[in-house]
């Protein structure tokens, strides 16, 4: 059976629905591993990863620590404060150097769209994006698909609500491209300021009334308010935008009683959804983590576990 | 007790009422309309009309915090003396109406105190200071009808575009007064010949032209509803049909002043402070434009943008001068006098300008002379001659340019919630 | 591979090659007290489900069995030019204090055995790992023996030996077949 037919990850858009299949049964598959006492395979003993982080994020980049260390990778991270990339090295040059190092494999976050991109255009190392500015976060939207895989069977014909900065959201897009693929229905509900353009050729469904999405929704994931737009005139108050958009016990109630309530993190608690829904035994916020792991073993395995192919 | 208004013509275009009858208001609602109705109290309003009551969706109230200016009572009572039976005023107070318990407070105070009704508007940024929005949600539910952030503009386009997208989403009229304040700066009239002859900076037009032509632009980028303050410039004016044309929901405001004077009056009235308004009086060209604008529909209503201040505040060198005129015991009187009778404005015209569009385009249901309806009436006399006088004004503030006019045309008599709070000019005591 | 070159085994013969592997397991472990099977992917597994049916026919007690995946663990993964698709490994029962026997079906260079040793001791500890294989055909290339073999079949290098076996392939025999020349 053959892998992935590519070199890099740095969207969902391009995946195909077996693409993506392969991947979420690859993830399945290896999650046991992060769960047992000895959390390691040496699948990809010998084989180099560095995280290459030009935007903060503890989680992501541990979470790709990790895989690639249960995989008996060698990781090494790489975040802007400590680099050469803050005395001005540019894109290139870093994917140049990288190369000459002999690095299997580049894990990176940006915050410009297209960054990983053009990364992978210099690199033979394989390039998975983990987050590239507005554009894409794909491992998060598989491990938000495989969450919601696990716990409903399948994803076509769910209603899935997205809440919150959808316009901002790297998550919101992959989740779109990856959910629209299987035939789920997407909603995207928030502040008229924080909606996208565009997205109802994909059959998606915008609405300022969070209270429409939640409707009858088969699963609900509520997206983290980045709190520095309020000085950007995007919301007016926290208080405001949990009033009107947050997603408490109430309104959690219009979605379908076995909901799924899921949050990429980290949470803001009682602003875009209340504490006590957020620890209740709707959320699947704690699997959606475990999977994370899960997944990006899967990529890795898919991307480095083979020889020297493409 | 029930009040009979008795013998007035009927005027409601937006309901398709026009006839001569009786009107009977009974516990705050028109109980009848017919001939030979009976009541406790009988309003005479044989050879005068009767009209939907007015609005005046540009007030001043001054409240919280500037009291000493105009407060709810006084400032109510300028417009019931006016002939409105409800007014919404700005929220450029101290401190600026952008949070709930402020919208209350006015809300709460005007129910108390107010003689007609009152609706305050919230504040599209905080403080109005142009950077992170008020919370207009809230302020919804508290009371608001509108945002604003009057007296000033929003400085950034950018910040105004969020804004309107955001006010969109309740359906929140964005009133705009349009001033790009680094073409205004430092100005205190029209820029232009006067100005030039008294030694005044001048505020150019293109200041107003400039935010005109955003605001309409953001309307069209964004779906929202924009309502541009106290029109003065043809240009302004040509922005505005253009807009429309477009399909732009945007709606315009004349006030009483730029209909009626330019900016020769800083000169004939010698340097008097009660010329003084922002945006100023411009040239007679710019007042025709306004008219016209008027009759064709270009612009929607009629607001007085009624701005008190303190004697201490006005009675200084021009430029010193706080800009602000005040306006709601004039607006019938100068509305009937220069444009009705004259035959430029029809009847129909003025009501709908003054009662039913203001009403609309703030999402109040319009005041309709219909059995049923709420009784606020406004009852107006086309004949009659009065002189505008300082001492007979209810406002605390007699900075009107108008002090001495005599005009032909006058509210006759305002009822609110179905108790005659004005007849003859006079307020009514409770 | 199309016409094979012999048959090693029918169906008969592979069955009681079983029945004696299953006397053998018992002999040796003098019962089947603390015993369970894992089957390496893929057709160990069937050979572990039908030696432990026999295992419990005999000694009257149920023999648990697992299932073990060595993809992640094959030394070879760098020569493939592919990614092989991955499966679960099932072992359910604990490990310490346990006698694990690896069933697999054909025994060669070791290096499978090798990799389920590895695959097996990251879940957990037995006391004792036995190995039972359906064929041995010799040339191994690491030091692993079978405790327990089926058929010890001579072949050269360049022979294949395919099981068949009805739970996967709808038949049982064990066939030798000559590797075609492009192979290489």
């Amino acid at each position: 059976m053959a892998g992935l037919k590519r070199k890099d990850i740095l969207g969902l858009k391009e995946l195909s629905v077996a693409e993506i299949d392969l991947i979420l049964n690859t993830a399945d598959t290896l999650k046991d591993i992060a769960t047992r006492p000895i959390k390691k395979v040496p699948t990809l003993r010998g084989k180099s990863l560095v995280t290459l982080f030009y935007e903060n994020s503890t989680r992501t980049a541990k979470s790709f620590e990790l895989a690639g260390k249960y995989l008996s990778a060698d990781v090494i991270n790489v975040s802007v404060s400590s680099s050469s990339v803050q005395k001005g090295e540019t894109l290139k040059d870093t994917a140049r150097n990288l190369e000459a190092m002999g690095v299997d494999a580049v894990v990176m976050r940006h915050a410009m769209g297209g960054a990983p991109q053009i990364l992978a255009q210099h690199l033979h190392a394989s390039v998975i994006n983990a987050g590239d500015g507005m554009h894409e976060h794909p491992s998060q939207g598989l491990l938000d698909m495989l969450t919601i895989r696990q716990k409903k069977g399948g994803l076509s014909g769910l209603k899935v609500a997205i809440v919150g900065d959808s316009y901002h959201s790297r998550v919101a897009r992959s989740n779109i491209y990856g959910l629209t693929k299987y035939g789920a229905e997407v909603w995207l509900a928030g502040p008229a300021t924080m909606l996208p353009q565009g997205y109802e050729e994909y059959g998606v469904k915008v609405t300022t009334r969070v209270e429409e999405a939640l409707e009858g929704a088969d699963v609900v994931n509520v997206l983290r308010l980045q709190l520095e737009r309020q000085g950007r005139g995007l919301f007016p108050s926290v208080a405001e935008y949990h009033k009107f958009w947050g997603v408490n016990e109430r309104r959690l109630r219009l979605a379908k009683p076995d909901a799924l309530l899921m949050h990429p993190g980290p949470m803001n608690r009682g602003v875009e959804l209340s504490t006590s829904i957020a620890d209740g035994n709707q959320s699947v916020i704690l699997e959606q983590v475990t999977n994370g792991v899960a997944v990006r073993m899967a990529l890795l395995y898919l991307l480095l576990g083979g020889g020297e192919s493409a | 007790m029930s009040i009979l208004i008795r013998g007035g013509r009927l005027l409601d275009p937006a309901s398709g009422v026009d006839r001569i009858a009786d009107i009977l208001v009974d516990d705050g609602k028109i109980a009848a309309i017919g001939a030979g109705l009976t009541g406790d109290r009988v309003v005479d309003a044989t050879g005068k009309v009767v009209a939907p009551g007015f609005i005046d969706i540009h007030v001043h109230l001054r409240v919280p915090g500037q009291e000493y200016k105009e407060d709810i009572r006084t400032g109510t009572a300028a417009a019931v003396r006016g002939g409105f039976t409800g007014v919404v005023c700005m929220p450029n107070t101290k401190p600026v109406i952008d949070n709930v318990p402020t919208v209350s407070y006015v809300v709460n105070l005007a129910a108390k105190e107010g003689l007609c009704r009152v609706w305050p508007t919230g504040a599209i940024t905080k403080g109005s200071k142009g950077e992170e929005l008020a919370e207009m949600g809230e302020m919804l539910e508290a009371g608001i009808v509108a945002v604003t952030d009057d007296g000033r503009p929003v400085d950034d386009a950018e910040r105004m575009r969020q804004a309107m997208i955001y006010a969109r989403q309740f359906d929140l009229l964005v009133m705009d007064h349009c001033e790009d304040k680094s073409l205004s700066a430092g100005g205190a009239m029209h820029f232009g010949k006067v100005s030039a002859e008294l030694g005044i900076k001048g505020i150019a037009a293109a200041s107003e032209e400039v935010h005109v032509a955003r605001d309409i632009l953001l309307s069209l980028e964004t779906g929202a509803r924009v309502h541009i303050q106290h029109i003065s410039s043809r240009r302004s004016v040509e922005l505005v049909r253009w807009g429309k044309a477009m399909g732009a929901r945007v709606s315009a405001e004349a006030t009483p002043h730029h209909f009626t004077l330019t900016d020769q009056i800083v000169a004939d009235m010698n340097y008097a402070t009660s010329t003084k308004m922002n945006p100023p009086l411009r040239e007679e060209t710019d007042r025709q434009a306004i008219v016209a604008a008027m009759v064709d529909g270009t612009i929607d209503i009629i607001a007085t943008d009624h701005a008190p201040h303190h004697i201490d505040e006005k009675d200084v060198e021009y430029q010193q001068a706080l800009f602000g005129i005040t306006g709601l015991e004039t607006a019938v009187g100068l509305t009937l006098d220069r444009l009705v009778r004259p035959g430029i404005l029809s009847l129909e015209q003025m009501i709908l300008m003054m009662s039913t569009r203001p009403a609309r385009l703030v999402n109040l249901t319009p005041p309709a002379l219909t059995v049923g309806a709420q009784a606020d009436i406004t009852v107006i006399d086309l004949e009659r001659t009065w002189t505008v006088t300082a001492e007979e004004m209810a406002s605390k503030s007699k900075n009107s340019p108008f002090i001495g006019w005599s005009l032909t045309g006058a509210p006759y008599a305002t009822i609110v919630g179905g108790a005659l709070r004005m007849l003859e000019m006079k307020v009514v005591a409770q | 591979m199309t016409e094979p070159k012999a048959l090693l085994m029918d169906s008969a013969q592979m069955n009681r090659a079983l029945s004696r592997i299953a006397h053998e397991i018992i002999e040796r472990n003098k019962g089947t007290e603390n015993v369970a099977l894992v089957g390496i992917r893929r057709r160990g597994v069937p050979l572990a489900q039908r030696l432990a049916a026999r295992l419990q026919e005999f000694e009257g007690k149920k023999v648990p069995v697992g299932i073990l995946d060595i993809t992640l663990y094959r030394d070879d993964l760098t020569e493939l030019s592919s990614v092989p698709v991955i499966h679960k490994s099932e072992v359910t029962f604990k490990l310490p204090g346990t006698i694990v026997i690896l069933v697999d079906d054909v025994l060669y260079t070791g290096r499978t055995v090798r990799a389920a040793l590895d695959a097996l001791l990251d879940i957990g500890r037995p006391s004792v790992i036995q190995l039972a294989v359906l064929v041995d055909r010799g040339h191994r290339e690491l030091p692993i023996r079978a405790d327990y073999v089926g058929k010890n079949v001579p072949t050269s290098k360049r022979e294949v030996v395919e099981v068949h076996m009805t739970e996967v392939d709808g038949e049982d025999y064990v066939a030798l077949f000559d590797l075609p020349d492009e192979a290489h």
